[in-house]
């Protein structure tokens, strides 16, 4: 018995009313994408804040990052996931809960806040690393001259770990938009979810499979090439970073 | 909040949950390391050959592998896996392999893509001097690789390894998606069977949470060891 390949499938109309079985795969990578912004976006504010408390001289501040990177690292993503979406709004005042289940979209919003908590203990790790990989001089020149330690912080010091962070910072953007597959355990459209839905109507599993894994190898390529740009556009002249 | 938690319920349950749930998570997570490590340690080794062929095909896979996301990883060889077996085995029809070993076979190898980068860079930490002089010495690829360098490697390695042994654990709860009765599988199955999504979940990070941090600890130790030995 062989695999009867049918290519033809994607060109045929879906049952879902309105386009074919390629539109249901191309509405997939665009919730794919949605997610995985938003998602990268939350990681990347909350894990510069938690890696920058970790660098800090107080030592409170180090151990509240800590214990937050600790929390968010070692509890696997679908844990999360179902804690965000089934026990959250069981556990918070009755009228919040009631609030938290009638919102619109809530696979999204969920799939996000959660893709984005867990991976800004990644990003946190990432920026002390970057920080502490700094000469120690720079911040010494930076408060002698004056400034404040905030502004010795926001002048000096992120500005060049940032740039010292851009290939792992790379790799964890590219994670959290693997990541968001997780979202179809609670209802996501995402581009996996869509992969198995086009191979549940059609049986034609190979075929879905296939194009759902060209779509990801795709946007994996263009988030390197943006990224590797973005890492020359922002380098700083003469100050040689980890990339190539 | 907690004046509904049932506790009982995980009392109750709590065999089911660590004989059946626990020992195949470990079960997965064991097998799946050994595995991907000797499979992984194979594409290194592979990729730093200098021969153009293999180290294409070590390159092609480990980026092939490192850019799908695992639940499409897990899909792919939930269909594909079967119809393997029955071109190796020159079976009829499609031939159906148990769960587990599905399982299994998908984060071998997926996983192994990861571990053949950690085991690259463990290589290429061993100074080209020490590969010269076992040539030097007289031994062979194969006597320098076992005896020189991959010895070095995965002593350099093993805190890395082991870290990325913790994310294999954390990332086998995804079999939830072929309903397997692993640790979060059993865990939810209790949860929708008795109406109990707070108490399972709960209950299911907690215990996530104390084993990988446990074990993340034991790796923070490890590495403050070897670095004050190098």
């Amino acid at each position: 018995m062989n695999y009867r390949w049918k290519w033809d499938i994607f060109f045929q109309p879906s049952p879902e009313g309105h386009g074919t079985y390629l539109d249901m795969l191309i509405v997939g990578l665009g919730w794919t994408i949605v997610t995985a912004l938003l998602a990268w976006a939350i990681a990347l504010v909350l894990g510069v804040v938690i890696g920058v408390l970790r660098t800090l001289p107080y030592k409170t501040a180090d151990r509240i990052g800590f214990a937050y990177v600790e929390l968010f690292r070692n509890i696997p993503l679908l844990v999360q996931i179902f804690l965000w979406y089934f026990v959250l709004p069981e556990v918070v005042p009755a009228e919040w809960g009631r609030w938290l289940k009638q919102i619109p979209n809530s696979p999204f919003w969920t799939t996000a806040i959660g893709i984005g908590f867990y991976m800004s203990s990644r990003v946190a790790e990432q920026v002390r690393a970057g920080v502490g990989s700094l000469p120690r001089g720079q911040r010494m020149a930076g408060l002698a001259i004056g400034l404040t330690l905030p502004q010795c912080y926001r002048h000096v010091i992120l500005p060049m770990a940032m740039r010292i962070m851009m290939p792992s910072l790379t790799s964890d953007f590219l994670n959290t938009i693997k990541n968001t597959s997780i979202g179809l355990t609670i209802g996501l459209i995402e581009l996996t979810s869509r992969a198995r839905a086009v191979q549940e109507f059609t049986f034609q599993v190979f075929e879905a499979f296939t194009v759902a894994t060209l779509m990801y190898l795709v946007l994996n390529m263009v988030v390197v090439f943006a990224m590797r740009w973005l890492e020359r556009k922002i380098a700083v002249p003469g100050y040689v970073t980890g990339s190539r | 909040m907690f004046a509904n938690f049932d506790f009982d319920v995980i009392i109750r349950t709590a065999p089911f949950l660590f004989m059946e749930g626990m020992t195949f998570t470990l079960n997965l997570t064991v097998l799946a390391a050994l595995g991907g490590i000797v499979i992984g340690t194979l594409l290194a080794l592979m990729r730093l050959s200098g021969f153009a062929p293999l180290s294409m095909l070590a390159a092609g896979y480990t980026n092939l592998f490192r850019s799908l996301p695992l639940l499409l990883v897990i899909f792919w060889f939930y269909f594909l896996v079967p119809w393997i077996a029955m071109w190796v085995t020159g079976a009829e029809r499609p031939k159906p392999v148990g769960a587990f070993m599905s399982a299994l076979i998908t984060f071998t190898l997926f996983e192994a893509a990861y571990f053949a980068e950690i085991m690259r860079a463990g290589i290429q930490s061993v100074t080209r001097g020490q590969i010269a002089a076992g040539y030097a010495l007289g031994l062979n690829y194969w006597q320098v690789m076992g005896h020189v360098v991959l010895p070095q490697a995965f002593r350099n390695m093993t805190p890395v390894l082991l870290t990325q042994t913790i994310v294999l654990f954390q990332d086998t709860s995804l079999v939830y998606v072929l309903s397997l009765t692993d640790f979060l599988g059993a865990a939810s199955k209790i949860a929708q069977r008795d109406f109990r999504l707070v108490e399972m979940y709960l209950f299911a990070a907690v215990i996530y949470f104390a084993i990988s941090f446990a074990l993340s600890s034991l790796v923070r130790r490890l590495q403050a060891r070897i670095s004050i030995v190098r």
